[in-house]
């Protein structure tokens, strides 16, 4: 009775430099399972962004590229272009991603490039100290929010896997979490998907990840799950939002 | 093939690039250049090669960051913004120590400025337009055979210095067309780059990874990096300067540097005052950076020589490199027009006659 | 084949994810201050974990496996 459990080969030995409680090391261990059990290791290269996210490269054994913030989609086109039988995924923030690199996700998922973003959504921009991000939430606080998210001013938080879902070009995009195990089980079945696809060479694909951010939330590690799920998982739906086969955008939500 | 064509100038840099064994090609359109595009667009294809338009000039240079880190010879082209707009992605490839060939078809500025030839991304090209410390290689080419060899040249020399390499052209050089012929002597075979491509472990049957990267959030490890950096460059002052010394064996009383088109119109300029019997010597620039120093300063020092003066399609940028090498030994001058339009010879002559 | 719980005190963070999710309670954060400055997690009944690796799954630090008793794992 019970299972075993052990550390993937994919995921080295150094202790992360993120903080208690940061999903960001439940997703760089789901990534690395699923790198082992595909047993694509030798021909996988990640790219890391500018973010909390930076030192992806210092917690994988395979190959990784450090590309500029919001660029990631761009790095990752051009090793994918040059090399198409190496194994390419992007790892990035919502800043990185939602913000600077918005015209760089849009027009790589929008060309059908066949690699996979992995896109993790805290509401906030954790590596340079709390800042609001894109997918800030209305009313949240951050230290450019500090009277809380005013939508009048700064609109309402953006939806990436809706916005790209709503592109013409199949794709695989879907929405997980990360902030309870049974979120947890789903997602790593939705990033196996993904990657999948791409070996298959059969489309783009995006994995939002719901994930917390306790430090520049100002919140206990569980207080955040917490608010994630009241709050996060109420406005950003869970689901695939489409898939190659599905030709129209959102009709198979959920 | 070893016979002449008459060909476009941004179609032969195209065409060069690939008889340069580069078959990797990640661009934006943008006047005056955009015929590289369209023209590689058919023929990348046809060598079974690369060719994607990226969504803007900054997608462009991380594209290029990406294929080169994985080990791939790749170029870009493009003109003067996009130039500009690629300028942090150049300081990360330099950082990050990625060969990479980029062309710089330079058209009027600032801002929107114009679409016709110009020099005024000297300072952009040879001072560095992104941030920290890093410099390209710069070469500088007076015409579209010696912008084709220039681009078979990149390639081997950003795989020796592991550094972004530039081509300066201009709007005339991509413009214009003039018999060429691609020397595929040049073609060289890509260094193996297994010890820092990200290029998979399997490939290169190795267990540790490769990280591209330009962070170095230790002062001692960034420092080091630039000293890396810093040895490359001297190391290009020592071996990879390039100049054409043009009517210098004569008495000259005057002494123009001068590269690029601007330098074609001296020549004629020269020849025509040597036929009056007033001699002048010119110092063509071939690379930017690393600058001929030496020669410029030697050029000068000579007895007959009275000034010296730069002469270029801009406000006066080469001037200053001119007024560092020359070390106040004589008067410096600087002569110019931007816009587009390109002095005449009969204008030089004035110029230089008057100094 | 019995199964041995591990928990790696020195990566261990103290965030509690795993206390709240363990569906047998059987973990705590212990007053012993790792080598990195964290109170980590321990098992303070551990004659209740059913291995249900749930407690693994939340983990965002790896810090705990869960082997065969006879191989011990690397970690």
């Amino acid at each position: 009775m019970g299972k075993t459990y052990q550390k993937p080969e994919a995921l080295s030995d150094q202790h992360t430099h993120y903080c208690p409680g940061c999903t960001h090391g439940v997703i760089h261990r789901l990534i690395a399972e699923i790198i082992d059990e595909l047993d694509i290791r030798g021909r996988c290269v990640g790219v890391a962004p500018v973010g909390c996210a930076v030192l992806a490269y210092n917690y994988f054994v395979f190959d990784f590229q450090e590309a500029a913030h919001g660029r990631a989609p761009a790095v990752a086109t051009g090793i994918k272009r040059v090399r198409p039988d190496l194994f390419v995924f992007t790892y990035q923030g919502d800043g990185d991603l939602a913000s600077i690199g918005m015209g760089e996700i849009i027009h790589a998922a929008n060309r059908g490039e066949k690699f996979t973003s992995i896109f993790v959504n805290n509401a906030i921009y954790g590596m340079t100290g709390g800042q609001m991000a894109p997918t800030t939430m209305p009313g949240q606080h951050t230290t450019t929010s500090p009277f809380g998210r005013d939508v009048e001013d700064v609109g309402m938080p953006l939806k990436m896997a809706e916005l790209l879902a709503a592109l013409q070009t199949p794709a695989y995009i879907t929405r997980q979490a990360v902030i309870k195990p049974k979120y947890i089980v789903k997602a790593k079945k939705a990033i196996k998907k993904a990657f999948t696809y791409q070996l298959e060479k059969r489309c783009f694909s995006f994995v939002e990840l719901i994930s917390t951010c306790p430090t520049n939330w100002a919140m206990t590690p569980n207080e955040s799950v917490k608010w994630a799920e009241d709050t996060l998982l109420s406005y950003y739906e869970l689901g695939e939002y489409k898939t190659p086969e599905s030709l129209s955008g959102g009709a198979n939500a959920k | 093939m070893g016979k002449k064509v008459l060909m476009k100038g941004n179609e032969a840099i195209g065409e060069a690039a690939i008889r340069a064994g580069c078959l990797n090609y990640f661009a934006y359109p943008i006047t005056p250049q955009s015929e590289v595009a369209e023209y590689l667009s058919h023929r990348m294809p046809e060598v079974g090669g690369v060719f994607l338009q990226a969504e803007s000039e900054v997608a462009v240079a991380y594209m290029i960051y990406g294929a080169a880190g994985a080990g791939a010879r790749v170029f870009t082209t493009s003109s003067s913004p996009g130039i500009s707009l690629m300028s942090e992605g150049l300081s990360y490839i330099a950082g990050a120590q990625l060969p990479a060939v980029f062309v710089n078809i330079v058209r009027g500025g600032p801002g929107l400025g114009g679409i016709l030839p110009s020099q005024g991304d000297y300072f952009q090209a040879t001072k560095g337009g992104g941030h920290g410390d890093y410099h390209l290689l710069v070469m500088a080419p007076e015409s579209v055979q010696e912008a084709a060899d220039m681009m078979m040249r990149a390639f081997p020399l950003a795989e020796k210095y592991r550094n972004p390499v530039i081509i300066l052209g201009d709007g005339l050089i991509g413009q214009m067309m003039e018999p060429v012929e691609f020397h595929d002597h040049l073609r060289t075979d890509p260094v193996n780059n297994n010890h820092w491509a990200t290029n998979g472990m399997q490939f290169r049957n190795s267990s540790k990874p490769n990280i591209v990267k330009s962070l170095f959030l230790d002062p001692d490890e960034l420092n080091e990096n630039n000293l890396i950096l810093k040895a490359k460059y001297e190391r290009m002052k020592k071996e990879d300067i390039l100049f054409e010394p043009y009517n210098m064996d004569g008495p000259y009383q005057k002494l123009i540097v001068s590269y690029g088109t601007m330098s074609r119109v001296c020549k004629t300029a020269i020849d025509n005052l040597k036929v009056k019997g007033i001699e002048v010597g010119m110092i063509r620039p071939q690379t930017l950076f690393p600058f001929p120093e030496t020669a410029v300063f030697e050029a000068a020092a000579k007895e007959s020589c009275k000034a010296v003066i730069s002469i270029e399609l801009s406000m006066g940028q080469m001037v200053e490199d001119v007024q560092r090498c020359v070390q106040g030994l004589r008067p410096v001058h600087w002569y110019g027009e931007c816009g587009g339009n390109v002095p005449t010879p009969e204008k030089v002559m004035d110029v230089v006659t008057s100094l | 084949m019995a199964l041995k719980h591990i928990i790696d005190v020195d990566r261990c963070k103290g965030c509690g994810l795993c206390v709240t999710i363990c569906p047998k309670n059987v973990l705590e954060i212990s007053d012993k201050v790792n080598t990195k400055g964290y109170f980590p997690v321990y098992q303070a009944r551990a004659e209740d974990c059913i291995f249900c690796t749930k407690c693994c799954i939340m983990c965002p630090d790896v810090a705990i496996t869960i082997v065969e008793e006879n191989k011990q794992s690397a970690a």
